[in-house]
């Protein structure tokens, strides 16, 4: 189990650096590393459906957010009150880590978990639906109302980004409008 | 335990960028690390010792495996997520196009 | 293919993805069908289909790649995904309930098995992929119409 330490450690390293840069590409690019970090990470947590998932949408995410702010960086100064507002933020952090790792030691041992329901799906998940991946079998038969719900919200986020960057205003008199056709 | 803790230091990061930042991208990159970390939470709660993946195979008979439930429900949040992210950008650069600058604290016109 | 130079990027990167773009939107293709013998499924199939279609529009400018794949082109096949989806759920309803697998299961191991499972994962596909696709080309359009009026 070291190594998993090893890549856990490597990924909080990376947030870091990628909190506190100045510059807004080297921030993308070390979250771009936090998430390959997490890919690997899930793969020695024998979870290969979810690391190939986690892939592909970190590398389509990193495009999006350079290709979109690319040019934009603006330097920053930080103004009056700083002290308290780190105080503040500081004293918040620490109030909620004390209050989670009292709820932590509600949680069974890293390794052995209770499993109630999985057992089921995992002795009777051949049988009843016959498909040899049982993640597949659980998402599109067992549970497949939760996959409308998430073919549902991407829909609907497909929409907002479009109806967010249409050009259609309120037309003055006399205005001509250079319209994106969607 | 420890693992447990390590991964909530991973969203306390994101948190603290969150609160802490002022310019949008970073506060979008916050709300990333965060998710991040919460979907491995679900992944590390799944694990099984000497545990195999889900997927059985026609030659060897497999034992135990690792829980399969939470594999299925944190592989719909990560699309998810992608999604929320790219109505956070549109959202920035929507704003950037009228207010020609990132830095929250000069948005000021909903204020009272 | 033309080899316009001011379009897009360089040669070197042109001459590479021609030869790679085709071998992408066939493994997104294989990760989809075979979801439910071997570790992949809609969602990631759907998102690597997405990223052959963006790896062509980044090489080789919007034009080549907004004729490969015009806009009533994407719109149609994501609401055909949604419907397609829809309609297999309802389908459930000729042997009792909602989303029940009503063909038959086959064995298990080969490609023809498992009911419904596959069809769900070829419309969840087509939905995914075109909507993140249409999600980047709209990002990246308005970008140019803002450089343009600078």
């Amino acid at each position: 189990m070291i190594e998993l330490y090893v890549l856990l450690i490597f990924m909080i390293i990376g947030a870091i650096v990628a909190i506190e840069m100045k510059d807004l590409l080297s921030s993308v690019i070390a979250v771009g590393a936090v998430g390959l970090g997490l890919s690997i990470v899930l793969l020695i947590l024998k979870a290969p459906d979810v690391a190939i998932t986690q892939l592909v949408v970190e590398i389509l995410c990193l495009i999006i957010l350079i290709r979109a702010t690319l040019k934009k960086d603006l330097p920053f100064s930080t103004t009056g009150r700083w002290l308290l507002n780190s105080l503040i933020t500081a004293g918040f952090i620490v109030v909620f880590l004390f209050v989670a790792i009292k709820a932590f030691k509600d949680l069974p041992e890293f390794g052995y978990p209770i499993m109630r329901v999985a057992n089921t799906y995992l002795k009777e998940g051949l049988v009843k639906t016959g498909a040899s991946n049982l993640v597949a079998s659980v998402i599109l038969d067992f549970r497949a109302y939760d996959t409308l719900g998430e073919a549902t919200v991407l829909f609907t986020a497909v929409i907002g980004v479009l109806a967010i960057m249409r050009r259609i205003g309120r037309k003055k008199k006399d205005e001509v409008v250079e319209e994106d056709d969607e | 335990m420890i693992i447990y803790l390590l991964c909530l230091i991973l969203f306390c990061c994101g948190l603290y960028c969150i609160l802490r930042k002022r310019n949008i991208i970073k506060i979008i990159l916050g709300i990333i690390i965060a998710e991040y970390a919460v979907n491995l939470f679900f992944i590390l709660v799944a694990y099984r010792m000497e545990g195999r993946s889900p997927i059985l195979s026609s030659e060897v008979e497999i034992v135990n495996m690792v829980d399969p439930l939470p594999q299925a429900l944190v592989l719909t949040a990560i699309v998810i997520g992608l999604a929320t992210t790219a109505l956070l950008v549109a959202l920035a650069m929507r704003i950037y196009e009228k207010y020609k600058t990132f830095d929250i604290t000069k948005i000021k016109e909903l204020r009272g | 293919m033309s080899k316009e130079h001011d379009k897009g990027m360089s040669l070197i990167v042109k001459v590479i993805t021609r030869l790679t773009v085709g071998l992408i939107l066939l493994y997104g293709i294989y990760i989809v069908l075979h979801g439910h013998v071997s570790p992949g499924g809609g969602f990631a199939g759907g998102v690597i289909i997405a990223l052959s279609f963006v790896h062509l529009f980044l090489a080789y400018g919007k034009d080549v790649a907004l004729k490969k794949l015009p806009k009533t082109a994407m719109s149609f096949f994501e609401s055909m995904g949604a419907i397609l989806f829809l309609s297999i759920a309802l389908l459930g309803f000729t042997g009792g309930y909602f989303f029940l697998n009503f063909i038959s299961k086959g064995e298990p191991f080969r490609l023809f098995s498992a009911g419904i499972i596959p069809l769900c994962n070829i419309a969840i596909s087509l939905k995914v992929g075109a909507g993140l696709f249409a999600i980047f080309v709209v990002l990246v359009l308005l970008k140019f119409e803002w450089e343009k009026k600078e």
